[in-house]
């Protein structure tokens, strides 16, 4: 198989420019690498630009409703565990409307994975602030500029349990592919932010990290086993302070071996939750595996504990449940007995 | 059965969707605030056309009301609840050992013809018990299920000629792979379409969908004098009551009848015909009027309508003697 199988023959309505086609396209030469026949394949997506995902990958879909689909990918994923489930979202889908089942998909680690389409902006309604957009920014909705304390997806998503978190960018083309890649290979709940540039509403927001000449003091690539280095020479760092990570300078002094080394698979999130907070201007933006550990899923406990009552129980049938419990009989003389 | 306790009502009833996408039938249950909060919902497994059972135990309300006690004011907000023309049908129990009867009938109704079916109990049902004549398994309708998996001229909303339901196909079947959603459905194909046309099209599919189960259901029964002048009108819980009442007044020799609707939606083809064979047609119900005014609304025939919203059951009495005052005989019992 290939990119042309996960085509499907229906228009794609996004605005050009777009980020969300470099999303579709790294799904769609994916997906087609991971050794699943495609009708194994479901989209589940809420409302949004970014929700119109399913309608383009020639996979099963749902196209449901406002900030749902974390909810219904678990009623699909437990009755179905051996479908691969992918939540196509957005930041006000995810973090808005659908905060909660959001957070209660991650702690129960539902084997699916989150594509969270992060562009700081509501687009499809035409330019309103999103739980994600900064302090200070003018929409049409804050014309004196939002005074709502923004969400770090990542830190909520690794304080409600997350076993896979990470963050890609729409135009880091190499980079969102191994992280979807990796998504797909988690056992557990996946989820993924992916900044992505809306050019109508809300364009550049990304450009402080994603310019050419911006890219390599702005961006902190977070590899396994690495220390956190970055900047065009490497010659900058973050290291652990106490509680708090701070950026040191790589000058003689200080060598990579001083910076923290990155490991996604502790199982104190504390680590990935500090780095999660890092923000400009003070920090780099990180992207990578902030986190990777698993831990048993929900949906296969479901299976487990079905398997295991089956075996101790035995199958069952409705006759064995039905006629169970207070029974007793009225005869044709209208005399009781128990049965 | 696998079972799933969510975080709220609207995620129980999505994973219950989420359910019979992937091809089991999806269950929720509820009260009153619950229905409101899976409105949306139900709405989206109206517009996808998947089965989907959101059993609803109605209490005192409005809002959290009197939560441990009755009502049976949720028959507006079942039918008429939700954004859009949006039909479902109706099934409601009329006494604790009839809910599994009319449970299973609800579920029939939902694979048949591939909808949201709403089934409604209420407090003095859920809390009560009686004996119950246990069904013979060889006698329960055989609800097993057969997916699409023909491949060959597959479209997600080719229908059936009698049902109008479309075909089953559940992720995972080779070369069936489509696409749902809320938006409005091209008819046959499932694509997203706005062509005014085939919004009109699709929302009177829709609509004959849930009406053809009329097709389906018995025909409603009168029990007591035929030929009355009086027939009383229920359905839920308040049949023990009327069914009390009325037997004591056809004992008296008075012309009256009663007749209980299990089928709230659509209801049974000879309603209209059964309103009309009597002068009067008493309605009790515990709410202000829900049925009364469908009846109304539906068959141009004024009903009398007999409410109580106390949180309590009706008593026999006073359906007793609410008919012996339509009868003009006053001669109140208690």
């Amino acid at each position: 198989m290939t990119r042309k199988d996960f085509q499907s023959d229906q228009e794609v309505r996004w605005c050009p420019g777009c980020g969300d086609y470099a999303i579709l396209s790294a799904v769609q030469s994916v997906l087609p690498e991971l050794g699943l026949p495609k009708e194994k394949f479901v989209v589940v997506s809420g409302i949004g630009c970014s929700s119109r995902f399913p309608y383009y990958v020639d996979t099963y879909g749902f196209h449901s409703i406002h900030g749902r689909a974390p909810a219904i990918a678990t009623g699909l994923k437990v009755t179905r565990p051996d479908l691969q489930v992918w939540i196509a979202t957005g930041d006000g889908d995810a973090m808005s409307i659908g905060g909660n089942h959001f957070i209660h998909l991650l702690r129960r680690n539902v084997g699916v994975k989150v594509l969270m389409f992060n562009n700081r902006i509501y687009g499809l309604t035409k330019g309103q602030y999103s739980p994600t957009s900064e302090v200070g920014k003018k929409t049409k909705s804050t014309p004196f500029g939002s005074i709502d304390n923004p969400f770090h997806p990542l830190s909520l998503a690794i304080g409600a349990g997350a076993t896979f978190v990470a963050r890609t960018v729409d135009i880091f083309m190499g980079h969102l592919k191994e992280t979807l890649q990796r998504a797909a290979d988690h056992q557990g709940t996946a989820f993924i932010e992916i900044y992505q540039n809306c050019n109508i509403f809300n364009d550049r927001a990304f450009a402080y990290m994603t310019d050419k000449g911006a890219r390599d003091e702005q961006t902190l690539y977070i590899e396994q086993g690495k220390p956190l280095v970055f900047g065009k020479e490497r010659e900058r760092g973050i290291r652990q302070r106490g509680a708090d990570l701070e950026v040191v300078e790589l000058d003689g002094s200080l060598g990579p071996d001083d910076c923290l080394v990155w490991d996604e698979s502790r199982p104190n999130p504390a680590l990935a939750f500090l780095l999660a907070q890092m923000e400009p201007p003070e920090f780099p933006t990180p992207i990578g595996v902030f986190r990777a550990v698993e831990t048993p899923t929900y949906d296969r406990e479901v299976v487990a504990q079905l398997e295991s009552a089956r075996e101790s129980r035995g199958e069952g049938t409705l006759e064995d449940l039905i006629y169970s419990g207070d029974l007793w009989e009225v005869g044709e003389d209208g005399a009781i007995s128990g049965r | 059965m696998t079972t799933f306790q969510a975080e709220d009502e609207i995620a129980a009833v999505c994973a219950a969707i989420g359910a019979s996408f992937g091809g089991a039938l999806g269950v929720t249950t509820t009260s009153g605030p619950g229905l409101a909060l899976k409105a949306e919902a139900i709405n989206l497994a109206v517009m996808v056309e998947l089965p989907l059972v959101v059993v609803d135990v109605q209490r005192a309300g409005p809002s959290t009301g009197m939560p441990t006690s009755t009502e049976q004011s949720d028959l507006l907000q079942a039918l008429f609840g939700r954004n859009g023309e949006s039909p479902v049908p109706i099934v409601a129990a009329a006494s604790p050992g009839d809910c599994f009867e009319a449970v299973v009938e609800a579920c029939r109704i939902a694979v048949q013809y591939m909808v949201p079916v709403i089934f409604m109990s209420d407090g003095y049902i859920a809390n009560g018990s009686e004996p119950w004549r246990l069904p013979k398994i060889e006698d329960l309708p055989d609800l097993r299920i057969e997916y699409h998996t023909e491949t060959e001229g597959f479209q997600p909303y080719l229908r059936d000629e009698k049902t109008l339901a479309r075909p089953w196909a559940v992720p995972g079947t080779p070369g069936l792979e489509h696409r749902i959603g809320g938006l409005e459905k091209e008819h046959e194909s499932g694509n997203v379409s706005y062509d005014a046309a085939n919004h009109q099209l699709m929302t009177n599919l829709r609509a004959t969908k849930v009406a053809r189960v009329a097709e389906t259901i018995p025909p409603l029964e009168v029990e007591g004098d035929p030929d009355g002048e009086v027939l009383v009108l229920g359905w839920g819980s308040s049949k023990g009551a009327i069914t009390g009442a009325v037997n004591n007044l056809v004992d008296e020799g008075l012309p009256v009848a009663r007749a209980h609707l299990r089928h709230l939606n659509p209801f049974p083809l000879n309603l209209g015909e059964i309103l009309e064979r009597f002068d009067r047609v008493l309605v009790p119900e515990m709410n202000m009027g829900q049925l009364a005014l469908l009846l109304r609304a539906r068959y141009l025939k004024d009903v009398v309508p007999l409410s109580k919203v106390q949180g309590r059951p009706f008593f026999r009495s006073e359906i007793y003697n609410k008919v012996k005052e339509i009868l003009g005989e006053s001669d109140d019992v208690n």
